[in-house]
């Protein structure tokens, strides 16, 4: 049975600091370098923009079914949750400061674009930092599960540190690529990619086709308790894998035959249709319960 | 971009032990931070606004809001993407509101 | 200058260097031994053959060859814009790419990047910006994107942001703004084998340990914040 549409709460639509008041454990949201104690972005100042107190991201502690972990969530609402300095800087620290308390776990809660060409070069290099930090993180054995279902999705130098996190949840609504179909569309054509096409957009990025294919561990309804019980779920029993040549291997060898077999497509439907799916157009249409029954009878 | 100071008159608000926030910086939206002032019968803002030239506007919508609720006692920062009156005047009852009921 | 020349100059006691695809792969010789080589020419867009050409590369390099320093040489536009190399999840195998550098360095492999031309966004966060230390020949393009896209996109004036990037390294495209936010170690005039063997030795003698971009970008007047604000997070108490 489906949970009646009046009891959800749309991860999509919620902000940031709604996405972590209804994932974490009630009272235990406990916020590091809270708005109050924190000043906007000097470079957005400069450009004669108003900033965020918080940046647009919220880094906290808090409980996950009572175990003690970290969380960052991003506000795709501010700057399309692009990473600038502070930004930026605050994940890494929070990172940091997961190893040093060995966290459970870190939950980063991705809705971004990627960099915020505003601060264009100090958000590259921020993500280029946080990604060493998500490494250094799972390498000390802490988890850091990314969950991607906001508005932005996961996109550029972001999309890139989702893929690096030890696992991702995602929502039909989430999105996770490197280029957004609006600068494929400026640089490529229309042809090439319609970004207005709403259908394909969610065919070849959305959160049906990354967990079909793998590239997300996890998928779950568009509502926050979802992503709270998918994350406990996932959490449950994990053990971080040390970082190793094999397992690597084991990755590159699976990308291989992934391209060498898939290099030609160009839309979701045939790539559902090569990995065994009966009737790839009725995809688009199915729950989450029935994809869930769908990967799961797929052949491996 | 353009900042603008303003100083009510405000009948003292309970003074509660945290800040609180409310509102995302989004196109026609804005955050309002409320903190502890100094001054227990006036509330303090200061406003950075991407919409210039509409200081009398907000005049107007805080002067009413500070008269017709007990905000006395706070420093209130607002950072504004264009937001209209209405939305304003909501996010700064939901502000106070928060701000009262987060004392912990 | 091409590949050869450059190629020439860095390792003049010899290298064996492939280019397929515009993916280098090889060895060269230097004092301090054998290093392996590679990265990608000709503003090379990344694509997944070419990011897992260079991966498997790492792996192989790793495994046959433990503790051998890798040399990157950078020259690429960013990744490949295509719908069908975002069908098949495209930050997925930069990300790949990403994990296989980090892997050698936790394994005992001394790392440096060179940008040889070019160094754009997710072409560079994948590789070059992975390695311990980065390094850029003087006429090199690093960017996340030109002036006039990013006026563009963020809707500034375009000579607004000329003049704002004239003082800001924090958004003037260039390398010498890398060198400032602490991303890239050093200029080098010129491709030289002296420069190059003082970055391996560099390299070789210091920790593998962590990432320091954020404190030489305070040294070096770039970023003034992100270290603060790191270690505020690191170390505060936890808010109400």
């Amino acid at each position: 049975m489906i949970a009646s549409l009046a009891s959800r709460h749309s991860w999509f639509e919620a902000t940031a600091r709604a996405r972590l008041a209804g994932l974490l454990d009630p009272g235990s949201f406990s916020e590091i370098l809270p708005p109050a104690e924190s000043t906007p972005s000097p470079h957005l100042a400069r450009l004669d923009l108003p900033g965020a107190f918080d940046d647009g991201v919220v880094v906290c502690h808090g409980q996950l079914e009572k175990r003690p972990i970290f969380a960052i969530a991003q506000e795709g609402q501010f700057m399309g949750g692009a990473v600038g300095e502070i930004h930026g800087a605050k994940i890494v620290g929070l990172l940091r400061r997961a190893v040093q308390e060995k966290a459970a776990a870190v939950l980063f809660l991705i809705d971004s674009g990627g960099v915020r060409l505003h601060e264009a070069n100090a958000g590259l290099i921020a993500i280029s930092e946080i990604m060493r930090a998500v490494l250094d993180a799972r390498a000390a054995g802490v988890p850091v599960i990314a969950l991607v279902g906001g508005s932005c999705g996961a996109f550029g130098g972001m999309g890139i540190v989702a893929k690096l996190c030890s696992a991702i949840i995602i929502s039909e609504e989430g999105r996770l690529a490197l280029s957004g179909p609006e600068v494929i569309e400026t640089v490529a054509g229309v042809e090439e990619f319609d970004s207005k096409d709403r259908a394909l957009v969610w065919r070849v990025t959305g959160g049906k086709h990354r967990y079909l294919m793998g590239d997300c561990a996890m998928l779950v309804e568009d509502d926050i308790a979802a992503f709270r019980s998918g994350a406990t779920e996932l959490l449950t029993g994990w053990t971080e894998p040390a970082p190793s040549v094999a397992n690597l291997r084991a990755s590159q060898q699976a990308l291989e035959y992934r391209l060498a077999d898939y290099a030609a497509y160009r839309d979701g439907l045939q790539v559902w249709a090569a990995l065994g799916v009966a009737e790839p157009d009725t995809v688009p249409l199915l729950d989450r319960d029935s994809m869930v029954a769908l990967k799961e009878g797929l052949p491996t | 971009m353009e900042t603008l100071e303003f100083r009510f008159n405000s009948k003292p608000a309970p003074r509660a032990a945290d800040p609180a926030l409310c509102g995302v910086v989004g196109s026609g939206n804005l955050e309002i931070l409320v903190k502890p002032g100094m001054q227990p019968d006036a509330c303090q803002l200061s406003i950075k606004t991407s919409a210039r030239g509409f200081a009398e506007t907000w005049q107007a919508v805080l002067g009413s809001f500070a008269a017709s609720h007990a905000a006395g006692g706070t420093v209130i920062a607002i950072n504004d993407m264009g937001a209209t009156p209405a939305v304003v005047t909501l996010r700064l009852a939901q502000a106070l509101a928060e701000y009262q009921g987060g004392a912990r | 200058m091409s590949l050869n020349d450059i190629l020439d100059k860095l390792f003049p006691a010899g290298h064996a260097v492939a280019v397929a695809n515009q993916v280098i792969t090889g060895e060269a010789t230097t004092a301090q031994g054998a290093v392996a080589v590679l990265g990608t020419t000709d503003a090379a867009a990344i694509d997944h053959a070419m990011a897992l050409a260079l991966s498997a590369y790492i792996l192989d390099t790793i495994e046959r060859h433990p503790g051998r320093p890798l040399v990157f040489l950078v020259d690429t536009s960013g990744q490949a814009l295509s719908r069908s190399q975002e069908l098949l999840c495209l930050n997925g195998s930069l990300a790949h790419l990403a994990q296989c550098v980090d892997l050698a360095r936790r394994q005992g492999h001394a790392s440096l990047s060179l940008v040889t031309a070019n160094a754009v966004s997710g072409g560079f966060l994948s590789f070059g910006l992975m390695a311990d230390r980065a390094y850029a020949l003087a006429d090199a393009q690093v960017r996340v994107m030109d002036l006039r896209a990013m006026a563009r996109v963020t809707k500034i004036a375009h000579e607004r942001l000329v003049e704002l990037a004239a003082g800001s390294p924090i958004f003037a495209p260039g390398a010498e703004s890398y060198v400032r936010m602490g991303a890239i170690e050093a200029i080098w005039p010129v491709p030289s084998a002296s420069l190059l063997e003082e970055a391996l030795a560099a390299a070789g003698q210091a920790a593998p340990a962590s990432d320091q971009r954020q404190s030489c970008a305070v040294e070096r007047g770039g970023r003034q914040l992100a270290e603060g604000i790191a270690k505020a997070v690191q170390n505060a108490a936890r808010g109400a």
